[in-house]
Order: structure tokens, then sequence, then C-alpha cells
């Protein structure tokens, strides 16, 4: 199982290695690997009927994500189409960008989309589960970009992988929640604390995160705006990422979570209104457009809505409807698809107001178009015949509003058999243009795939029992629902089939009377300022905006404005904290030592010192002060028992000195800058903070010292390290190492010294 | 003496942060040095103060005993003051540079305007 999911990227990576051979004729070849694919799991059919497989590798076992793969019915009706249609897209594309400069690199993200996708609905762990699932982002970045000379191609794959991503985000934070909640991230794991979940009390975020990865990812409304825009791609991509595959991901998740956090009245509420707005919506937009692959995305939209809309209303019989419905989109979604690309390729068109009449020069591709248009629309003795009885059934048994819901599914029927038609049906239809006359066939490897998926569409549709054991049924039991009655073709006369009928009939009315025009589609982009589309382009501007000016407020450049925003800020956060949290005391009898004559003394030279380094405007008076100070602290080491400290103050004070008086004494006097209301400020600033240090010293003064560390060196400086002076020992033994990379660091200053004062300055440097 | 440390402790803080704030760099680098002063003293008098009796074991004993300062303020303080000397010489030695190069001490000569970002 693991090599069936990574032939996919060493796969990438040899097409890379051998690009120059791939791009002629053996491309065709590269159709092998998703073929293979196909039949390997063809062969697991049989077994998955009675039980998922389970594959296991551990991976990190200390975090609690091993690669654990899972193939039930859910999974394996994925891989099936994943591979399936994977096999029809590389051979059409092979013919489709013959000769293109990139193939090799094409090939190279197709197939690393493909065993992303394999691994996505394989994995049984989440962790692992969200690694492909952002690698299928970023496939489908690479993509949509693949014209990467078009602004509008570079722009649509950002824009797709900003929602997709920032989706991905909310998912992780979903999966990381689910899995401390459920104490583990296998979803096998999970469904045993289902119970559990649903009763937590953080349900309700695990389910925002958890759908803002789902309606990101599969389209929903207000996040679908990314998919049109995702058509700037090939159209073999369209087909296979952006209508078969990969936009369902969210379906599969949702589906995948069903029995895990399901039948809760958040889970299916969200899932109603979500799915049920994106269906209507992008049901009437797909019915304004004048582009081909426009009508296609949009009516994918669509469908993925009623995708999700089924699954909101999570009856068993709505399972099958959804398990039903995503092979029959699958297989008449990908076909108009491909159906489309054969026509842009040949006549170099997708507008459906133009295109007239060709299945007088190309029959198969007409077939092949009517077959999925009309499988779409839902005719008898198509497969989407069945799979539109199957959702009107389920909504008319939804445990509330079923009226209105089979109302809202019914409309967006009607929608999408206009569409389709509109794809698969009207640019073949009627008198073939003095233009088009020169066009013909294409080559096999373009017009087969589509009519092999459109004939599949109708073989289900005659003998449902084709797909129904094998396919459908164990779909059903991985979402957790008891097995629904067997897929019939014909149910007698009842509501079902009289609102099939009136599908049919308002659609095809729709058909004759309403014809494609421009004039539609510029209706709809009067409103586009409202969309959520601009809304979020605006936002991104905006926070764009916003961050610059923010990093240029705050990143000026300027050191002493670095100063004031630091200093405030501890000083208010600090501050803060006193005054509400710390009880201000100060016990004098106790905790002072007796004030002599000689501290006061000290003190009052210090003072002085510091009052002349401040005030004075003369550098070398400023420095002299300085070193006072220093001398002053000097002094205080000595009186209070730290003779080391104090002949190291005093070597260092005076080498600095020296240093100071070497190196600058041929400075000019410091500039006399009199802003009085800098100054005020600056004092100000300052003053606090010092208090604020004086109050925490204070405060840290009436804690008692553990002297634990001190006494273990007292005690050992001399039995262990024969020295006694304590202070010495502990520096050149016992923290021998520390000093060693101290003095490292003084070689290294040394260095820095002595170069910079070697250096000589160039002319060139001296402006 | 512990009230009267804190005193400069906070001193020595709030002139350290006013010498910063200058648009010198000679005061920048003084403002630094008092800086590290204050920290230093307040690592000192954190360990607790005594008078008159250094960490040092005296002729013929084996372990220090009775009251003693506490060595281990002392020796993190000796490292402070040892790197700190190597910061500031190698400032000292870049603030020269700097003079000689752009011909003044003022910090505001230095900044380049970032324009594009």
């Amino acid at each position: 199982m693991i090599s069936a999911v990574l032939s996919g990227f060493l796969f990438a990576m040899l097409v890379l290695l051998f690009g120059k051979y791939v791009k002629g004729k053996p491309a065709v070849l590269t159709t092998l690997l998703p073929l293979s694919l196909f039949a390997y799991f063809l062969g697991m059919l049989p077994a998955v009927q009675t039980q998922p497989l389970l594959f296991s590798y551990r991976w990190i076992p200390s975090m609690g994500i091993d690669l654990n793969f899972k193939l039930d019915g859910l999974s394996l009706l994925f891989s099936l189409l994943i591979t399936g249609i994977g096999t029809l897209v590389f051979a059409y594309a092979s013919y489709y960008l013959k000769g293109h400069r990139y193939l090799d690199r094409f090939y190279c993200y197709l197939s690393l989309f493909m065993a992303s996708m394999l691994g996505l609905v394989l994995s049984d762990n989440v962790m692992l589960l969200f690694v492909f699932w952002e690698l299928t982002s970023i496939t489908s970045f690479f993509l949509i970009g693949f014209n990467n000379d078009d602004p509008a191609s570079r722009r649509n794959s950002l824009m797709a992988l900003a929602i997709t991503g920032g989706g991905g985000f909310l998912l992780m934070t979903g999966f990381v929640l689910l899995g401390t909640l459920a104490g583990g991230y296998s979803i096998s794991a999970m469904l045993s604390s289902a119970e559990m979940l649903k009763g937590h009390a953080w349900y309700g975020w695990v389910l925002f995160f958890l759908f803002g990865g789902a309606f990101t990812k599969s389209a929903q409304f207000p996040f679908h705006f990314w998919l049109p825009g995702a058509m700037k791609a090939p159209t073999p991509v369209s087909a296979y990422l952006h209508s078969a595959t990969m936009v369902k991901a969210g379906v599969y998740l949702l589906a995948r979570f069903t029995p895990v956090l399901g039948g809760h009245p958040y889970w299916n509420t969200t899932l109603l209104i979500a799915g049920a707005i994106t269906m209507l919506y992008s049901a009437w937009h797909a019915i304004q457009r004048t582009d081909l692959k426009g009508i296609l995305a949009y009516s994918t939209i669509a469908a993925l809505g009623t995708l999700v809309f089924l699954l909101g209303v999570g009856t068993a019989e709505a399972m099958a409807a959804a398990a039903v419905f995503i092979l029959v989109h699958a297989l008449y979604k990908a076909a108009l698809f491909l159906v489309a690309g054969i026509l842009d390729h040949e006549t170099g068109t997708r507008d459906v107001t133009i295109l007239r009449g060709l299945r007088k020069v190309m029959l198969p591709v007409a077939a092949a178009g009517m077959l999925a248009a009309l499988s779409s629309a839902g005719l008898p003795l198509t497969f989407g015949f069945i799979g539109k009885d199957l959702i009107y059934e389920a909504t008319l048994h939804a445990p509330a509003y079923g009226y209105i819901l089979t109302g809202i599914a019914v409309l967006t029927n009607i929608l999408v058999l206009y569409a389709g038609f509109q794809a698969g049906i009207r640019p073949f239809a009627g008198r073939l243009p003095e233009g088009f006359r020169s066009v013909h066939l294409p080559d096999l490897r373009l017009w087969v795939p589509p009519l092999i998926l459109a004939t599949l569409g109708l073989l289900y549709g005659m003998i449902p029992a084709l797909a129904d054991a094998s396919l459908v049924q164990p779909v059903v039991q991985a979402l957790g629902a008891v097995s629904p009655a067997p897929l019939k073709i014909w149910h007698g006369f009842n509501v079902v089939l009289l609102l099939s009928g009136v599908t049919l009939a308002a659609g095809f009315a729709l058909y004759f009377i309403r014809m494609p025009s421009a004039r539609h589609q510029l209706a709809v982009d009067r409103f586009a300022s409202l969309s959520p589309e601009t809304l979020v382009v605006r936002s991104a501007r905006g926070f764009s905006r916003f961050s610059t000016w923010y990093t240029n407020r705050l990143h000026n450049g300027n050191l002493r404005s670095y100063v004031h925003i630091i200093i405030i800020f501890i000083t208010v956060l600090l501050a803060y904290k006193l005054i509400t949290g710390v009880h201000l005391y100060f016990d004098i009898r106790t905790n002072v030592a007796p004030i002599t004559v000689y501290d006061l003394t000290v003190f009052g030279i210090i003072l002085f010192a510091i009052w002349k380094t401040v005030s004075t405007s003369s550098r070398i008076t400023a420095v002299a002060s300085m070193s006072v100070v220093g001398y002053c602290i000097c002094i205080l080491f000595v009186i209070y028992s730290a003779p080391d400290l104090a002949m190291t103050q005093f070597t260092i004070d005076t080498l600095t000195v020296v240093l100071f008086v070497l190196v600058l004494f041929r400075l000019p006097r410091f500039l006399r800058i009199n802003d009085r209301k800098v100054i005020v400020r600056d004092s100000i600033i300052s003053g606090l903070f010092g208090v604020l240090i004086a109050i925490i010293a204070l405060e840290v003064m009436n804690e008692p010292t553990n002297k634990e560390t001190s006494r273990f060196y007292a005690e050992n400086a001399y039995l262990l390290a024969k020295g006694k002076n304590v202070v010495n020992v502990m520096l050149v033994d016992f923290r021998g190492f520390d000093t060693m990379v101290e003095i490292t660091v003084l070689v290294i200053a040394a260095l820095g010294v002595y170069s910079l004062l070697k250096l000589r300055i160039s002319s060139s440097e001296k402006e | 003496m512990e009230l009267l440390l804190i005193i400069l402790i906070g001193i020595l803080y709030a002139t350290g942060i006013y010498m910063m704030l200058r648009r010198s760099m000679v005061k920048l680098l003084i403002g630094l040095i008092l800086l590290g002063n204050g920290a230093n003293m307040l690592i000192f008098l954190l360990g607790g103060i005594t008078k008159g009796k250094p960490p040092i074991i005296g002729e013929g004993e084996k372990i220090l005993s009775g009251l003693y300062a506490d060595p281990i303020p002392q020796s993190l303080i000796l490292t402070a003051i040892v790197i700190s000397f190597g910061l500031q010489s190698f400032a000292i030695v870049l603030l020269k540079r700097v003079y000689v190069l752009i011909q003044t001490d003022d910090l505001n000569d230095l900044n380049t305007p970032d324009t594009d970002i």
C-alpha cells in the first residue's frame, strides 16, 4: 500500500530526471503509472466488500504519528476515481499539451498530485492526512499557474493557494484540537470516542476548524471564487483536479468524519445551510456564463454544494445518494471538461455563443458530450437519473423541512441541467458555421477518454447493479449508515418520478427558450464589487498596506525609538502587574544592615559623579565622572566582602577610561541640543523605569534566598578543587568551560578592536 | 544600607536609559556602561550583602563555615564585568571609526531613511 502511494512521488522525480525523453512520443507511456495503480485498486474491490483493509507503518511513534492507511469503501471509491480518471487525463494530456516546452514538469506535478490525493483518501491518521492535504493544495497551485507567462494565471493560482492554504491552516488547528480531545490522531480510534466528542464543550470549535478546511477546499460559498479562477489551468487539469478529485477532498473529509462527528444538530444544520446556499448561488451563476469552462466550474461548485447538502441531511438515504452522486458527477463532469478541452483545442474558442453544429465534424466527441449532458440532466437510463432520484428521495424523507429542501434540490437540478446542456449539447447542435468547416476530429487520445467516461455513465445507468454492491454499498457502510435498498432504475409511479419529470421538463423548456448571451454575464458582473472575491482581495490589500505602515512605524531604523518602545512597554507591563497583583511592603527593622559613615561618603560621591556624567558638556569630564562611578562601586565591593570583584572592577574601569581617552580624545565637545520637551520626556521615561527597577529590587529583598548551591561551593571548594578562594575556584574549576568560552569571546573582541584600529581607510570609503 | 543601594540602582538604571536616549554616540556608550553597573549592583544586592566576610577559606580550614558572603553572585558579576569590557572596547573603537568616516557623533546622521520596504 505504501508503495502504491509513494510510487507517484518517485515517478515525479524520475520524470524530471529523464525529462527530455518524456517530452516526445513516449509521453503517452506515463499513462502506465495510473493505469497500473487503477488495476491494483480494482483488485482490492472484493476484499473491501466485507471489511476495511488496514496497513500500518511506524513513522514518528513518539508523537503518535504513524503511516496508517485504511482502505474502506469510501477510500476505495475515491482511489478508483483518482487513478481511473487519472489514467484518462494522463493520456489526454499527452496529446493536448503535445510538444509543450514544460511537458515533463506538467507530468511531474500531475503525478505528485495523484500520489498526494491517493495519500489523502487512504490516510487513517489525521496528521498524515493533513500532510497530503497540503500537498494537493501546493500541486494545485503549480498546475493552475502552469502557463506562468500569463499574469491572470499567476494571480489565480495565488488566490487558490491563499484560500486553500488558509483553509489548511484552520484544518490543522481542528486536527490538533481533535487529536487532543480524542487522545490520539488515528481516525479509527476516534470512532470509538464519537459520543464523547459530540458531548464535549469544544465540539463547536472542532466543527468550526474542520468546516473551515473542508469548505475552502471544496469551494463552498463564500469561499467558492477560487474555483472559477482555477480554470486558468490547462483543461486536463481542470477536469482532474478541479472537478473530479481535489475539490472533492473537502467532501471526502466531511464524509470521513460523519461517523465520528456527524449526527449533531450543529453538524447537520451548518452543512445544510452552507450546501444549500452554494447550490443555488452557483447554479444560478452557471447559467449566466458564456465561457464553457466557466459554466462547468460553477456547475461543479453546485454539485459540491449538493454533496455537502446531502451530508447535512444525514439520513442513510442521503448517504447513499451522496455516494452515488460522487460517482455520477465525477463521470459526467470530467467528460464534459474533456469535451470542452477538445473544443478549445480544435476551434480555439470556448464561447458557447459562437460554437454550433460541430457534430458534423467530430461525431464521437458530440456523442460523448451528449451522453455526459444527459447524465447530468438525469434522463432515465443514465446514471444521473438514479443519482437524482436518490437525492429527491433523501430530501423528501429528510427529518425536517423536507419540502423546502426538495424545492431547493429541484431548482438546482433544473439550472444544472441547463448548464450541462449548454456545455455538452449546444456546441454540437444546429447548423455548422462557415468558420468551423475546417475543424476536424482530433487524435484518438483526445476523444476516447471522454467517450469512455460518458459511456460508463450510461452503462451504470442501465445496469445499476454493476455499481451497487461493489462501489456504493461499501461507501454507505463506511459512512456508518445502514445499507439502503439496492439501486433500481424503476421505482414505480411516485412523487420522486413526478419531480424528475418536472425537472426535465423545466430544464428542457429553459434550454430552448433561453439563449446564452454575453448580456447575462455583464448583468452579473455589475455586482462584482459585492462578491466575496472582491472582499478578499480588498482585505488582502488593506492588510498589506497596514503591515507596511506598521513595519515602517516600528522598524524606523532609529535606535532611540527602539529604546523608547522597549522601555515604555516594559514599564507599563511591569507597573500594571505591580499595581494589580503585588502587595508592596518593606520591613525596615529586620532587613537592614546599618549605614556607616563610609557608606554615606561613597554614596555621596557616586551621586555627584553620576550627576556630573549626565550634565557635563565636556566629553572628557563625562568619561572621568563615569570612571569615578566605577571606582566607587569598586569601594562598595571592598566594603561588602567581594575582593575579587573589586580587583576586576578596578582593572576594567581603568582600562575602559584609558581606551576612551586614547581613542576619543580628539573628538569635539558634545552637541548642545537643548530641546526642553525631549529632555523632559526622556527624563520622565527613564525616571519611571528607574523607580520601577528599585521597587522590584525592594520586593525581591523580601523573598528569602536559597543558599543551597552557595553552600555546596563553599563546602567543596577546598575538598574537591583544592582552592581556598571560593569565587576563584568556581570560575576556573567548577565552571571552567564557561570561563574558557568567555575568554574566547574576549579574544574575538580583541581581534575586532585590533583590526578596526589597524584598518586603513581607503579613499573611496571616505566620502 | 540596602535601601541606599536600592536607590543607587534605581538612579543608575534611570541615568543609563536617559543617556542611551541622547543623540551622541559617546553618551549612548556611557549610558550602556552605567546601566551595566546598575545591573551588577542589582545582582550583588539580591544575593544578600555581608560586611567583612569574603568567601575565602581561612588558614588551616577545609570548608567555609559560619557567616560568609555569597560566592555565586560574585562569580556572575565577575563574568559580567569582563564580558562587558569586551563589548565596550569594541564599541569604543567602532565609534571612533564611524567618526572618522562620517565626521559626526550624532546618531541622527547615521540614519539612512528606508523608503521602500
